[in-house]
């Protein structure tokens, strides 16, 4: 909190993040023929925004480039330029140029010219832009800091003395004295500027007495107002300037800074800015006034009782007026001021500077915009870790509770109750602070898309689905490198060259669609293409070639599209460069598998692939079914499991001395003996009677997994085991139950891979899958 | 003289620079978010003065300089437009528009305190 700018920083590469999202998703809109001028507007903004941004931190590569783009995005919103496809591939490669140059500045790095050059070259020959000279670039970026000592210094700025206010008013017309001392001494250096406003300056709200103020910074000054211009009070026009003046600033600075007070009101006013050569002149020159009678006709009604309400342009500036050599002013003898000045006192009060802190105005607390806090990550961490403190207190006070053998309908049991449900309530929206939609993420492989799809020379358009699926942060971040992954393998071995497409009657243009949604509890994201599917014979071929499985061994289709995630598979090598970065499927399947989650392939020949990743919703918490295994107790998360059974003589086939399939409903599933699995005891001689949990996995196969007694069903913290042990084959962590004790959390469907995958494709003649 | 600005901006990053430059100033900052919001604000406070960014969603800057201007108690309100652009043209919209001044960004705080005092005392 010690330092705003850099605070400021960091919150400008957060919005950062959020306006290259708007400009994707508005560079989608345009792509998919949106043309409406609010979605062009909404991607200029971006690139506007985050120039605006990266000006004041001084960030000149991103300025440099997001200028050139916002000059291309100008052309288009104003109509000069309609982009086609190719040209807005092109505002898509430099959206993504302009993310890595953000992410590049966030991160104190550089973005090589090589990158940056081309597509600025691009992009101006496109729109039809002569490349900018730099000197040309109308944006110079600086560097700010910021004096926090509030009430100190003003960065630089000397603070003004309180200026008379109006009611010292006539004592500005008593200072003779004063005044005459800051008649300049010899050939004293300064200017003499004569100052003539039209209307249209008091119109825009410029106010002289501010600008007198303001040239009052570069030195003395004195002040001659001509007023001779006034008409008599019937014939005065409230809208009308009459009023002109000459300034006598005593100055070292040069030319430039009065010209600079007068910035505002250039155009606006007669301004003519003299060098002082010798002493002041003791008489204003004669000015050609602009206004030198009235311009309305003296209509009675239009000088009527209350001509000043809106006159302020023609009175405040005498607040500040000091005027030496009086005789050449007569503003104070002048009939028609003294005439209304004491009437107009009030109405002076509305236009004056300090009017504005009228009774009317609401002072206090600033306006804010939407109320958001950003908070440190690790504090909702540790907020997380104790709701998880707080779930397994609560089993353990449960647990006691229901020992102490309370009737269900105490005070005690009821209140448990509720404290149950809060404790899940607190739980889920703790877990709701920590998820973010999974856009940002999916927008990432629009990118990936872009450049893998250009590097093969095929056509591929990204379709996102869900993209508002609220997921985990730290899943998010994980997610990453697998999805980008299975992106890469979708372009370039999913789907076919623009020539096979359009030759088995398919379009062109290749589709790779990422799709996420909440399935049962579970987050289930699928990256799916529309090319040839998976060349199973290749495949099978290539995986015996590896050794991977023998040369005899009978596979299904889905066995065989899994055989992608072998470690050691790889048909890169045979397709192209792009994919086979020394990254295989067996890698994704690992990062995915570290999440908790799995990974799934289905694949249609000539209709393309799927890849389903089905991931928990939180890593933190489960809801799980406690079982007794051979007196050790488990937990089975509660959405692998189909249903329960309890097994009958009928229900169950021996095809082996140790290998048993469970009939149900007409169909045969593979029955593994959890007890014998986790190596607690030796497989069982009979099964009747048993319990089993039947496991379904993503590929729709099923597995019967035996236990000894079902205990309870509840919700779990999962404390990682991986930190102390790595990982663990079938388990997927551990939890502390109610009463203390360390349970271990099953991965079912690792188990029963491993046990398959034993069983199956190193042994197929024991193939168990059905 | 401690100032009650209001700046709109749709950009956080700039409203937050505003707010701290501004604050630093001793001025008070009232902030909005663009246009439709500058005017609800004004509903609850009246400024001495305004800044306001061009580019923003549902109301850009020149339609809130025309409603502030349309409204008479806050017409004359000094009205400071913030852009990256000092093109002339821009300027002279702004201008038409009914604004007061402008501030090219990045605004340098001493310069955009000093362009307040210029307009508003």
């Amino acid at each position: 909190m010690s330092d705003p700018m850099a605070e400021i920083r960091a919150s400008f590469f957060i919005e950062c993040e959020e306006l290259l999202e708007s400009l994707q998703d508005g560079l989608q809109m345009m792509d998919d023929g949106d043309t409406d001028s609010e979605t062009i507007n909404v991607v200029f903004r971006a690139v506007h925004s985050i120039k605006g941004g990266a000006g004041a931190f001084g960030l000149d590569d991103l300025v440099r480039f997001a200028h050139r783009f916002e000059t291309a995005m100008d052309e288009v919103r104003t109509g000069r330029f309609v982009p086609d496809a190719e040209a807005i591939r092109l505002f898509f490669a430099c959206a993504d140029i302009l993310g890595d140059l953000v992410r590049a500045a966030r991160d104190e790095e550089t973005v090589s010219e090589d990158i940056t050059g081309p597509a600025l070259e691009k992009i101006d020959v496109l729109v039809g832009l002569e490349e900018e000279e730099e000197e040309a670039l109308d944006f110079t970026p600086a560097t700010l800091s910021f004096d926090l000592d509030v009430g100190g210094d003003l960065g630089g700025l000397p603070n003004l003395p309180d200026l008379p206010d109006l009611s010292t008013f006539p004592t500005a017309f008593e200072t003779e004295d004063e005044i005459t001392d800051l008649s300049p001494v010899g050939g004293a250096k300064g200017f003499q500027v004569i100052f003539k406003p039209e209307d249209s300056l008091y119109a825009s709200g410029n106010e002289p007495l501010y600008l007198f103020r303001a040239l009052r910074d570069l030195g003395d000054i004195s002040v001659v107002c001509k007023c001779g211009a006034l008409p008599e009070l019937d014939h005065l026009n409230p809208d009308t300037g009459y009023l002109s003046w000459m300034v006598t600033v005593h100055t070292e600075e040069a030319e430039l800074s009065v010209r600079e007070v007068f910035e505002f009101v250039d155009g606006l006013c007669l301004l003519e800015i003299s060098p002082l050569s010798g002493p002041a002149p003791t008489a204003l020159p004669e000015l050609t006034p602009a206004v030198s009678a009235p311009v309305i006709p003296p209509e009675p009604e239009q000088a009527a009782p209350t001509p000043l309400v809106p006159s302020h342009p023609i009175l405040p500036p005498l607040a500040d007026i000091e005027m030496p050599n009086a005789p050449a002013a007569p503003v104070v003898k002048s009939a028609p001021i003294a005439s209304v000045s004491d009437d107009a006192e009030d109405e002076f009060s509305l236009s004056s500077p300090n009017a504005t802190s009228g009774p009317t105005k609401t002072t206090g607390t600033p306006t804010q915009p939407r109320a958001t806090v950003r908070v440190d990550l690790e504090r909702i961490d540790r907020l997380v870790n104790l709701v998880g403190e707080l779930v397994i207190n609560q089993a353990m006070l449960s647990q006691s509770v229901a020992e102490a053998g309370l009737p269900p309908n105490s005070p005690v049991s009821t209140g448990l109750e509720e404290f149950l449900q809060l404790t899940r309530d607190i739980q889920e929206s703790v877990m709701m602070i920590r998820a973010q939609p999974i856009k940002s993420l999916f927008q990432r492989m629009g990118r990936i898309v872009r450049e893998s799809s250009a590097s093969v020379g095929k056509e591929v358009r990204l379709h996102t689905d869900g993209e508002n699926t609220e997921v985990d942060k730290t899943v998010i971040e994980r997610l990453a490198d697998p999805l980008t992954h299975m992106i890469r393998n979708a372009v370039d071995h999913g789907l076919e060259s623009p020539e096979v497409r359009l030759a088995a009657g398919k379009p062109r243009e290749g589709h790779v669609t990422l799709t996420a949604q909440h399935r049962s509890g579970r987050i289930v994201i699928e990256v799916a293409d529309d090319g040839a599917g998976i060349n199973r014979e290749r495949v099978k071929e290539k995986a015996i070639e590896k050794g991977l499985v023998p040369a005899d061994a009978q596979l299904s289709d889905s066995d065989i599209d899994n055989l992608l995630f072998l470690p050691g598979f790889s048909t890169a090598s045979a397709i192209s460069n792009l994919s086979g970065r020394g990254v295989g499927m067996d890698v994704v399947r690992s990062s995915i598998q570290s999440l908790g989650g799995r990974i799934n392939i289905t694949s249609q020949e000539g209709k393309g692939t799927t890849f389903s990743i089905s991931l928990p919703l939180t890593l933190a918490v489960l809801d799980g079914m406690v079982v007794r295994v051979a007196d050790e107790t488990l937990v089975v998360p509660l959405n692998a499991i189909l249903e329960t059974l309890t097994l009958t003589d009928g229900d169950l086939k021996a095809l082996g001395p140790e290998t048993h399939v469970v009939q149900i409903r007409g169909g045969f599933v593979p029955l593994l003996d959890l007890g014998a699995e986790l190596g607690y005891r030796s497989p069982l001689d009979s099964y009747v009677g048993g319990i089993v949990l039947l496991i379904g996995q993503e590929d729709g196969n099923r597995a019967a997994l035996a236990v000894d007694a079902i205990e309870d069903q509840r919700q779990v913290v999962i404390k990682g085991l991986e930190g102390s042990y790595g990982r663990v084959p079938g388990i997927a962590a551990a939890t502390i139950l109610g009463d203390g004790q360390i349970a271990l959390i099953l991965d079912p469907m690792d188990l029963v891979s491993q046990a398959s995958g034993r069983t199956k494709i190193r042994q197929p003649q024991h193939s168990l899958v059905g | 003289m401690s100032l009650e600005v209001l700046a709109v901006d749709d950009s956080r990053t700039m409203r937050d620079m505003l707010n701290l430059a501004l604050s630093s100033a001793g001025f008070t900052a009232h902030l909005a978010e663009d246009g439709v919001h500058g005017l609800e604000v004004l509903e609850d406070i009246e400024p001495d003065v305004i800044i306001t960014d061009i580019n923003m969603p549902r109301m850009d800057g020149f339609g809130f300089i025309d409603a502030v201007r349309s409204e008479e108690k806050w017409s004359r309100i000094p009205i400071l437009v913030l852009t990256t652009e000092s093109a002339d043209e821009l300027k002279a919209k702004a201008r038409a528009a009914g604004a007061t001044g402008w501030i090219v960004k990045p605004f340098d705080p001493a310069k955009l305190v000093k362009a307040l005092q210029m307009v508003a005392g």
